[in-house]
């Protein structure tokens, strides 16, 4: 073992980007309010727990309307989460945050109205693993944002593995491995024999420098427990 | 039917050029009609260690681009009327070779030879990617380093993916050529072993070339290897080698220089 404690990252800042509900009033408000309730009233719940942002590029109004336009919602069990298309200035500190670069983009989380179509996505899961069966090569990457990577052979000093899950390696691990990329931390990287020049699992990661010299083309695993990364040998 | 073979390494200094000769040279001497082809277009070394260098009028640049015909380009070896060479250009740079170009040379050089030998640059651009381009058959010359090793293991993962045999879902039939082997320094640790090479590459063995001075004096005097000294430990491995690619079936040894007498007298061994 490497007398040396893995190094601990107490924070780390990362983007990340969400789906939201875009609300996008127009005049007269109390109107527009009116429809809101409608849609309410029609499926109750619909927007709890649900983040939602508003959009008041359509409208002018003055920083307390926005502060009684998000109260209304609020009233209506509807969170304001951010709001875009307004001046900074006109937000006061009670308000929720300005956000820019929303993009459009379809919603997934749409509930299946059809009973029929949910059972067809069960039939046809999406494969969660990807199996290579050849040795990956100095200068290749290979991603699989969804789910676990399977290596036949040996990954090379240059290569690249990236995996939504774990990954595993049936040969020396010689290039770098990321395992849990989409924020997976129960995510872990299994190989044959360790001498990677990289090892990342949900952001946390520690170079060849800091895998123990102990280890080094022994089969190892590598883990998170909690925010340090763990390499121990297989056994 | 002929055999398109690209020796080839991506790094730089290790032997493609040196190998090419010799392995066309060695083909050629057991009666194959070959052709070495320089592909390092602007930085040509082949008509030198081929002895050729006074008699190159037109090149494969002048072929590609329809200037000259192809027997007017081709120099035939003064040793061996079996060997021939289709130079490069020095005047050009590689953006002169086209894809189409390269390939209606490589056909019908493959109609007029057994062998095609294409001797690739160095680096992974253009003139080396054209140059595995229509290849059958891949010789990786590497040398026991790890810089070498990692540029080779990049350049067999071009093969896979960037050949028309690859692009047609077939295999380009990959060889490692070890070269400037020392079995001293290796045995020292000084050196990566051939095992260790060939775990890393996972590619079969074609040959073990080792470090020897009559490779540069071959070279300097303007001939492959294996016409300058056939008996040398190097020539005698590429002759072997040139029987592997043949089919035939060959055991792997590491040839060692002949020691003089007074040498063994003096106990002077390698480790």
């Amino acid at each position: 073992m490497s007398s040396q404690e893995p190094q601990r990252q107490l924070i780390r800042l990362r983007g990340r980007s969400y789906v939201a509900f875009t609300f996008t009033p127009v005049a007269p408000i109390v109107e527009w309010l009116e429809q809101v309730d409608a849609i309410v009233a029609r499926s109750p719940g619909f927007f709890v727990g649900r983040p939602v942002v508003l959009d008041l590029a359509a409208v002018k109004l003055s920083p307390t309307a926005i502060g009684h336009l998000v109260s209304n919602l609020e009233g209506r069990s509807i969170r304001v989460l951010g709001i875009e298309g307004a001046d900074a200035s006109q937000l006061g500190p009670g308000l929720p945050p300005l956000l820019t670069g929303g993009r459009p983009c379809a919603l997934e989380q749409q509930e299946p109205k059809n009973p029929e179509s949910k059972l067809q996505q069960e039939a046809k899961p999406q494969p969660a693993s990807l199996l290579l069966q050849n040795p990956v090569r100095s200068g290749q990457s290979v991603v699989f944002a969804e789910g676990d990577i399977t290596v036949l052979g040996s990954v090379s000093s240059g290569a690249e593995i990236v995996a939504g899950g774990s990954i595993h390696v049936y040969g020396a691990l010689r290039g770098r491995a990321m395992a849990g990329v989409n924020g997976n931390s129960s995510a872990r990287i299994y190989c044959q024999k360790i001498a990677a020049e990289l090892l990342a699992i949900d952001g946390y990661y520690q170079t060849a420098e800091d895998i123990g010299s102990t280890l080094r083309d022994r089969p190892a695993q590598a883990w998170l427990d909690g925010d340090v990364m763990r390499i121990t040998p297989l056994n | 039917m002929a055999k398109v073979l690209v020796i080839t390494s991506g790094k730089g200094g290790v032997g493609k050029t040196t190998s090419t000769a010799a392995l066309g040279a060695a083909l050629a001497q057991s009666g194959q009609k070959v052709v070495v082809v320089d592909f390092d277009v602007g930085l040509r070394n082949l008509d030198l260690v081929m002895g050729a260098e006074r008699r190159v009028v037109f090149d494969l640049i002048n072929v590609v681009q329809g200037i000259a015909r192809l027997p007017q380009a081709l120099i035939r070896d003064k040793r061996l009327e079996s060997l021939w060479l289709l130079p490069a250009s020095q005047t050009r740079d590689k953006d002169a070779l086209t894809e189409e170009g390269v390939g209606r040379v490589i056909a019908d050089l493959r109609n007029n030879f057994d062998w095609v030998l294409c001797d690739s640059p160095a680096g992974i651009e253009r003139g080396a990617t054209l140059a595995m381009r229509y290849a059958d058959e891949a010789v990786i010359v590497t040398n026991p380093e790890v810089s070498s090793v990692r540029d080779s293991d990049r350049i067999i993962g071009m093969l896979d993916a960037k050949t028309v045999k690859a692009e047609r879902g077939e295999q380009v039939k990959k060889h490692v050529l070890i070269t400037r082997y020392d079995s001293a320094r290796a045995a020292r640790g000084e050196m990566l072993g051939i095992d260790d090479i060939l775990e890393i590459l996972a590619t079969p063995l074609l040959g073990i070339i080792p470090e020897s001075q009559d490779v540069l004096k071959a070279s300097n005097v303007g001939s492959p290897v294996t016409l300058a000294n056939a008996s040398s430990a190097p020539a005698r491995a590429y002759l072997d080698a040139a029987r592997r690619l043949k089919g035939e079936t060959v055991t792997m040894t590491v040839p060692v220089e002949r020691k003089g007498l007074m040498n063994r007298l003096l106990g002077r061994r390698a480790a």
